[in-house]
Parts: structure tokens; C-alpha cells; sequence
């Protein structure tokens, strides 16, 4: 209990203290997984839309596969990331393994299925009727999407803050893809393992509780969107 | 419907500069300037890296990637090229690896000494006992807590050496307990259940004041943990950045820096935590 | 109306398919400007599909769709060809948000300058007296305003062809009423013309000019309300149109486009072109037929009257039905007033009548 409390009274002093090495890790974590999610957004609405919306074969498989797909353990998907990413795996020309490109592309590979999930059964809840009814109203096929996406705002809100939620918390493919590396690729959630493992309990807690403020303001702000885009 | 501009706006804002400053702040750094060390956790841990790297890299222009993983995923890194250089502290692996033809030049750097450290109430009676494989068989007669780390690193490559030098093989006893973590957590699970473990002295002094755990056998030949520096070997393995391995190697073992591990730790700690060696061989170490 | 009613639209030869079965043949259909058509049918005829097909919403197989002469069938088309129609479900399918935006929907769609969006939902909004509700979530609205709502939606667009695929349906009758006037209202007012699908004959009778009859995926008949309703191609647009009484018989004599049948031992007599020994079934509308008392009373021109008991009573609102037994079944409609004067009960025997020009005979087999 004593850590909490501690651990409490470090992050505030760390925070307010300016500390340079904490700042860093923390904008990382924001800069990587911001973009993670950003990207993920568009292939997994995008993605989550058309399969809700169009009948094809295979079509069930390809939904089993994308639920699977949410519960992919990250540290399976770090593993597969870093097979391809090193020197001398396919995409070892690319030099991208320990760097935080590598940490980005394995954040998305985590994202973009769950954004994708949520999103497919938020289009499909959508009326059946309700997308030839915008058609022939004269929609063209882009505004068709876009005024059944706006209908289905509230899951759609929710699909954005489980991805994002899913990636700022990750740490065991971030670890194997970024490295840790002070300075360059070390952000919150492996430098709190870091911290762990030396036995700096209070640094560590000082970390988490900087991790969680942050967590909880992102979502706050995509709650009250969420929240205000609903008419009084 | 109507979505608050306002919100709008900062939402743009926000993602526009993480857009931005991430597609520009994150392109992996040229190649040959690029270093990939493997060593391990409890070096990193021990800070002398954060103090020798950043030197090197402004003395020499290179971009060093510290990798700090277990012994076993070290040695591994080495073994499939994905590393350039390893530092490294577990002699027997690193003759295989070498003898395999899987590294160059490898050379002592420094030593430091493992402690075994237990609580105070010292149930198993190695007080005063005479060497540390005495001391390990006291513990396995009185069947007292011994926490090992499990995970294949240097410390638990030593751990395991002293058990086979005893002649006996405690990994299915009910007190014998692995935790696969790291050094600093596993000390924190002895003091906690009050075991005995086998540590390196940097970590224990890191964490000296909040464990309550005491130095109970040290200064043995066994005890003495060595690091060498060993470059990956690049015929083996063309991708290798052989020049800049070869030049933090060469670094490691300069008269620069084996002065400035001398007082490295002095400070804080009010005893240095590594004895310079290079240049020795490794028979004179501990006399 | 002017002598030669334009064509809005003609079909001809349309095939639908899906899943490889036919759900829609439709050899010739046409609509004329102005017109009101209603089509009713059994659930699962084909009427959704057959707006759907209008709107371009499914693809026919093979068949040519011209609306104002033009062939809208080509792909090009499809955007501008649909915003020229207006398409009202039985579900308002509203969009979660405030009444104007959702009656707006359809004008910003066609990107329409602000001010016009403004004065054109205003406009309908009030013809569909929901004006006052402009402001409302529509999530807030009652069944029937959320209707009108998408009436208006529907009308602001100013469409040249309006499809109403059974838009009352899950409305209450009073609702349903007041809805049905105001629209036979903005379509008199506007003079849209109007494909109107419903199950309730009353509606279609009320709102349409003419009436077509759908039955898998085909049209069996159509012609104004009254020639289809007096005189329905089969048995099937019988029951739909509200027939009762039906009955087998076979033609004794036929001559100059009136005949008489036997039928459990009766004669009766009707119009139409048949042929001698044909059996037909023959339909009377329960309004046509008159009960009086058993008496041997004046000579009258009705050509058919039959003794018959009443087996069964059922009130049915405004007016009661009669199950009556004359040898073969026949239902009759009758009012309170007349039910007590002449002291009608179960098991009572009367006097019933029908003139032959009542009697339309379906041929077997159509």
C-alpha cells in the first residue's frame, strides 16, 4: 500500500521535476502507439465496413478469422514481427528491427483486428434497410459509408478506444521488436518492466501511475466525443 | 451530431503532430553507423553502460543498440548474426561459441564477484562455513528457501555450476524454487520469503536498503563472474557490422575506459562494483 | 387528366433472380404520370422486390426500364436515375439524429445550397404537420411521427416518382387514418406520381387510381380499383380484393355475355363470357347480397333469390357479417339497424337476393 502511495509521490515529482528521460519515454509511448492506432483506424474500419456490408465466399472464415485476430496474444505477434524484421529474415534489408518503425508496425498488427472486430459487428447492427433506404435516397456509394459510419458512431468510438487501448498497454512485443533502448526506443510500459526487474519498485509504480493518467485522459477526451455526438 | 469544433479541433491537432513527428522521427538510423550489442540484463542493470556508451558513441560517431536480454538469448542473438557484439559473462557457452567458430577475438574485460546473500536469521548455518560449495550443501541438508533465477543467465550458469560442483542436483526439492526473473526481482522474492540466492554484488548493493537480506558467503574463486567482449564473427555472418564491433570491443578494452571502471559505482555504492582485467589472463583473477 | 395519360415509366420483359430462382417476371407494366397505383398481395409476392427493382436497387437479369423515355438501366445512370425517385419503407429507418437533419438527409445528399435545404424542410416538414418537431431527437418520436418524418424526408426531395412499400403498416388505425388523408393530400398537392404497396384493400382503394394485383413475383392483374375489385382475373385476387363468397358451378347456358350456373341444385345467374359445361367459380361481394324475411314477396329485377338459413353472426364493427347456408356458403354484410328489425338470429331462416350483374365468374385454371 506504502508503494502506491510512494509510487504516487514519485510520478508527481518526476512530472513536475520535468525530468528529461521521462518526458522522452512518455512522449514515445504517445508518438508510437498514437500512430499505431491512427493507422490501424483506417485499415480496420475500412476493413470492419466492407465485410459487414458485401456477401462473399468465405465470408463466415474470413469473420471467425478476424475474431480470432482480437485476441492475438501480443507477445506471439512480437515474436513473428521480429522473425521477419531481423538481419536475416526477409525484411532484414530494411534494418527496422530495434527501432520504434518496428515497435509501430507490431502495435498495428495488434491493433488493427480488434478495431476491425468491433467495427464489423457495429456496422452489422446498423437495420438491414437502413443502407438501401440512404442508396435510394440518391447516396452515392462514399456517402453511403460515411452516413452509415455516422450512425454507428458509438461502437465505432469504442472500436478506436480498444485499440488504442490494447497497443499503450503492450509490452511484450514492443520488448522484443524495440529493445528497450534508452533513449530511442524504451517507452512507458518497457521501461516499468525494466524497473520491475531491477527491483526499483518505486520507480516502476512512479511509471504505471504515469502510464495509467495518461490512458485514462486520451480516453476521456474520445469519451466525451463519444458521449457528445449523442443528440440530446 | 453536432461534434464540439472545439474538440475537433484539438483531436486534429494532436494526431497531426504525432502524424508528424512520428513519420519523422522514426526512420531507422543509417546502417553502417549502426552497432547491435547483445549483453545482459544485470550488466545494463549495473549502470556502467549508461555511462561507457554514450562516450563511445560521441567519441567514435556510431549508434550503439544496447539489447539487454538474458545469457542464453544473448549467446542466441550471437549465433544467428542479429547482434554484432556480445559482452557477456558465462565462460563456458562463450568457449563453445568461439570454438564453433561463431566468434573472433574475444578478450577479457572485467570481472565482478557474486555474493550469496540470505536472511539474517541464516537457518541453514553457512556463517563462517569455509567455501561457497560448502555453504550450498549446508543448504540443501537443512532444506532451507534457495531462489534461483532459472532463466539461463550468466548469474544462473554460475548458480548451477557451484550445485554440480556439490554433486547434487536440487532442481525437484520442494525449497528449491526458480522464479524467471530477473536479478533485482528475484532478490526482492528472497527477502520477501526470506531465502537464500545467488547475486551479482551491483544489484544487491543497488537494492541493499529496502531488501533487508545480508552478505552471508563472498570472495571465493568460484564466486568471480567474468566478462569478456566477443565480436560476432563476420565471415559467418556478412550482414555483421564488423568494423564497428570491432571498434567497441577494441574500446572495452582500452586504458580509458578500464581506468574509468576502477571508480565506477565508488560513489554511490562506496565500493566499486568491476575490477578492470583487460589484458590479463584469466587464470590470475581473485589471487 | 389529360386524354392521353404520359408514361412515366414502362416495363417490359424484366426478370429478376436470386439465388438463382425467379423472384421477379414482369412481361409489361406501365405507370402514367400523376397516376396513384396501388399493388396489393400476399407477403412474399414480390412487392418489395419490384421497388427495389424500380429503384435500381437490384438488378434485373434481362428487361428494359424506361423512365420518361430514357433507359435507366445503364449504369451511368444509377446515381442521377435514383434521385429522381423517392423510396418510403414500412420502417421509418430514421438516422440518430435531430428531425431536421434526417428530413435534411436526402437534400444534402444532392448538395443543395443551405437556404434551399432550409425553406424545402420547413416546407414538408409542415405539409406533414411535423414542423413543430423540427428540433426533436428522432429517437424521441412517436411510430407516427417518426412515419411522417420519413414521408418528408421522402417528399422534400421533391421526387417525380414516390414508391411506398406498405408505409402504414405497423401504424394504429387512427394514426394510419390521419396519415392516409395527409397523404392523399401532399400527393394531390405536389402531383407526384405514387406506387403505393399495401395489404389493406380500404387504403388502396382510398389513395389509389388504379389497382395491381402481385403474386410470386409476377403481376396478375391490374386495371382501375373497381374493375379489379368487381371482377378479379382468379381466385387468388379474389381473396386478396376481399371476396367471400366463392363458389363452384358448372355453365348450363351461356349467351350474349351472361350465363347461369348449377350449384347444389340452385341456378344462379351472372355476367360474363363463359362457355357451357365449363365449371367456374363464381364470387359475389358480401355488400351485394340483400337478406330478407322468408315471404313470398313483390316481383323484383334481382334475378337471384334463395332460401338460406343464417349459420353465423360475427360483428365487425360498423356493420355485421352474415354466414349464411343456401346449399353452398355465402357471406353477407349487414347493418345493425336492419339486423334488429328484421329480428336476425343464428339458426334463422331468410330470404336472400343478389342481382346477376353481382355474379362474376372466374375461369378455372387462370
Amino acid at each position: 500500500m506504502d508503494l502506491i502511495i510512494s509510487g504516487l509521490g514519485k510520478a508527481f515529482r518526476l512530472l513536475l521535476s520535468l525530468d528529461q528521460e521521462v518526458f522522452a519515454i512518455t512522449w514515445l509511448s504517445l508518438q508510437v502507439s498514437g500512430l499505431a492506432t491512427i493507422i490501424s483506424l483506417f485499415l480496420g474500419i475500412s476493413l470492419g465496413t466492407t465485410v459487414a456490408l458485401t456477401t462473399f465466399p468465405g465470408r463466415n472464415l474470413v469473420v471467425s478469422l478476424i475474431n480470432t485476430g482480437m485476441a492475438l496474444p501480443p507477445v506471439v505477434v512480437g515474436l513473428f514481427v521480429t522473425i521477419f524484421l531481423w538481419r536475416n529474415g526477409p525484411l532484414g534489408f530494411m534494418g527496422l528491427l530495434y527501432t520504434p518503425a518496428a515497435m509501430i508496425i507490431a502495435q498495428i498488427v495488434i491493433a488493427t483486428p480488434i478495431v476491425t472486430g468491433i467495427s464489423l459487428a457495429a456496422m452489422q447492427s446498423l437495420p438491414e434497410k437502413l443502407r438501401l433506404q440512404i442508396l435510394a435516397l440518391g447516396a452515392t456509394r462514399l456517402q453511403m459509408l460515411w452516413l452509415l459510419m455516422r450512425e454507428a458512431r458509438l461502437p465505432l468510438l469504442a472500436a478506436v478506444m480498444a485499440g488504442f487501448g490494447g497497443v499503450i498497454s503492450e509490452v511484450g512485443a514492443s520488448i522484443m521488436v524495440g529493445g528497450n533502448i534508452k533513449g530511442y526506443s524504451r517507452v512507458l510500459t518497457t521501461a516499468t518492466v525494466m524497473e520491475t526487474s531491477r527491483g526499483n519498485f518505486e520507480m516502476a509504480m512512479a511509471l504505471g501511475i504515469i502510464l495509467l493518467f495518461f490512458i485514462f485522459l486520451i480516453n476521456a477526451v474520445l469519451s466525451r466525443i463519444q458521449q457528445q455526438t449523442k443528440v440530446r | 451530431m453536432k461534434t464540439s469544433s472545439l474538440s475537433k479541433i484539438v483531436i486534429g491537432l494532436f494526431v497531426s503532430l504525432i502524424i508528424i513527428s512520428g513519420l519523422a522521427g522514426l526512420t531507422p538510423a543509417a546502417e553502417q553507423k549502426t552497432i547491435i550489442l547483445a549483453t545482459t540484463t544485470s550488466t545494463q542493470d549495473s549502470g556502467l553502460l549508461d555511462v561507457l556508451i554514450p562516450r563511445f558513441e560521441k567519441e567514435q560517431g556510431y549508434f550503439v543498440k544496447t539489447i539487454a536480454v538474458g545469457s542464453g538469448q544473448a549467446m542466441s542473438m550471437g549465433q544467428k548474426g542479429e547482434a554484432d557484439v556480445l559482452l557477456v559473462h558465462s565462460p563456458a557457452a562463450e568457449e563453445k561459441f568461439v570454438s564453433e567458430g561463431r566468434g573472433i577475438n574475444r578478450r577479457l574485460v572485467m570481472h565482478n564477484d557474486f555474493i550469496l546473500v540470505g536472511p539474517s536469521t541464516d537457518p541453514a548455518k553457512i556463517k563462517g562455513v569455509k567455501t561457497t560449495v560448502e555453504a550450498f550443501k549446508s543448504i540443501a541438508a537443512a532444506g532451507s528457501l534457495f531462489l534461483s533465477r532459472g532463466d539461463n543467465s550468466g548469474t544462473h550458469a554460475k548458480e548451477k555450476a557451484i550445485w554440480a560442483a556439490t554433486g547434487l542436483s536440487p532442481m525437484k526439492e520442494k525449497w528449491y524454487q526458480e522464479t524467471g526473473l530477473g536479478m533485482g526481482q528475484t532478490l526482492s522474492v528472497a527477502a520477501e520469503k526470506k531465502g537464500y540466492t545467488l547475486t551479482d554484488r551491483g544489484t544487491y548493493l543497488a537494492l541493499k536498503k529496502n531488501l533487508g537480506l545480508e552478505i552471508l558467503k563472498e570472495g571465493d574463486a568460484v564466486l568471480l563472474n567474468v566478462y569478456h567482449v566477443i565480436e560476432v564473427n563476420p565471415t559467418k555472418w556478412p550482414k555483421v557490422n564488423a568494423p564497428g564491433a570491432k571498434a567497441f570491443a577494441d574500446f572495452m578494452v582500452s586504458r580509458e575506459v578500464q581506468d574509468l571502471m576502477k571508480t565506477f559505482g565508488k560513489e554511490k555504492y562506496g565500493a566499486p562494483l568491476f575490477f578492470p582485467d583487460a589484458g590479463k589472463k584469466v587464470e590470475e583473477l581473485g589471487k | 387528366m389529360s386524354p392521353l395519360p404520359v408514361s412515366i415509366l414502362t416495363i417490359k420483359n424484366l426478370l429478376v433472380e436470386r439465388g438463382g430462382a425467379r423472384v421477379l417476371d414482369i412481361p409489361a407494366f406501365s405507370l402514367s404520370e400523376g397516376e396513384t397505383l396501388a399493388i396489393i398481395g400476399p407477403n412474399g409476392a414480390g412487392k418489395t422486390t419490384f421497388f427495389l427493382a424500380l429503384a435500381r436497387l437490384l438488378d434485373p437479369v434481362r428487361g428494359a426500364l424506361l423512365f420518361k423515355g430514357q433507359d435507366v438501366l445503364r449504369p451511368e445512370l444509377t446515381i442521377s436515375y435514383r434521385r429522381r425517385l423517392a423510396m418510403v419503407f414500412q420502417d421509418p429507418l430514421l438516422l440518430n439524429a435531430t428531425v431536421f437533419h434526417n428530413v435534411a438527409v436526402g437534400l444534402k445528399i444532392r448538395h443543395l445550397p443551405k437556404q434551399e435545404i432550409a425553406r424545402r424542410v420547413a416546407r414538408y416538414a409542415d405539409m406533414m404537420r411535423i414542423g413543430h418537431l423540427l428540433s426533436r431527437s428522432a429517437k424521441s418520436l412517436s411510430g407516427g411521427e417518426a412515419q411522417r418524418t420519413n414521408l418528408a424526408r421522402a417528399f422534400a426531395t421533391e421526387p417525380e416518382l414516390i414508391l411506398l412499400d406498405e408505409p402504414f403498416a405497423n401504424l394504429d388505425a387512427p394514426s394510419r387514418d390521419t396519415l392516409i388523408e395527409d397523404l392523399q393530400l401532399v400527393l394531390g398537392q405536389t402531383g407526384t406520381t405514387a406506387i403505393v404497396a399495401t395489404h389493406d384493400r380500404l387504403e388502396a382503394l382510398r389513395l389509389a387510381d388504379r389497382l395491381a394485383v402481385m403474386n410470386e413475383g409476377h403481376i396478375v392483374q391490374t386495371g382501375a380499383c373497381q374493375e379489379v375489385m368487381n371482377h378479379p382475373a382468379n381466385e387468388l385476387v379474389a381473396s386478396f380484393v376481399g371476396i367471400e363468397t366463392l363458389f363452384p358451378g358448372i355453365v348450363q347456358k351461356a349467351s350474349g355475355g351472361t350465363f347461369t350456373v348449377e350449384v347444389a341444385g340452385q341456378k344462379i345467374e351472372g355476367i360474363g363470357e363463359v362457355a357451357v359445361g365449363e365449371t367456374v367459380i363464381c364470387c359475389v361481394r358480401p355488400e351485394n347480397v340483400i337478406i330478407s324475411r322468408q315471404e313470398a314477396g313483390a316481383e323484383t329485377s334481382v334475378r337471384n333469390n334463395l332460401p338460406a338459413m343464417i349459420i353465423k353472426i360475427i360483428p365487425q364493427g360498423p356493420y355485421f357479417k352474415l354466414q349464411l347456408d343456401c346449399g353452398f356458403f355465402l357471406t353477407a354484410y349487414v347493418m345493425p339497424q336492419s339486423l334488429e328489425n328484421l329480428a336476425l338470429q343464428e339458426g334463422k331462416r331468410v330470404n336472400l337476393s343478389f342481382k346477376a350483374t353481382a355474379v362474376h365468374a372466374i375461369h378455372r385454371g387462370k
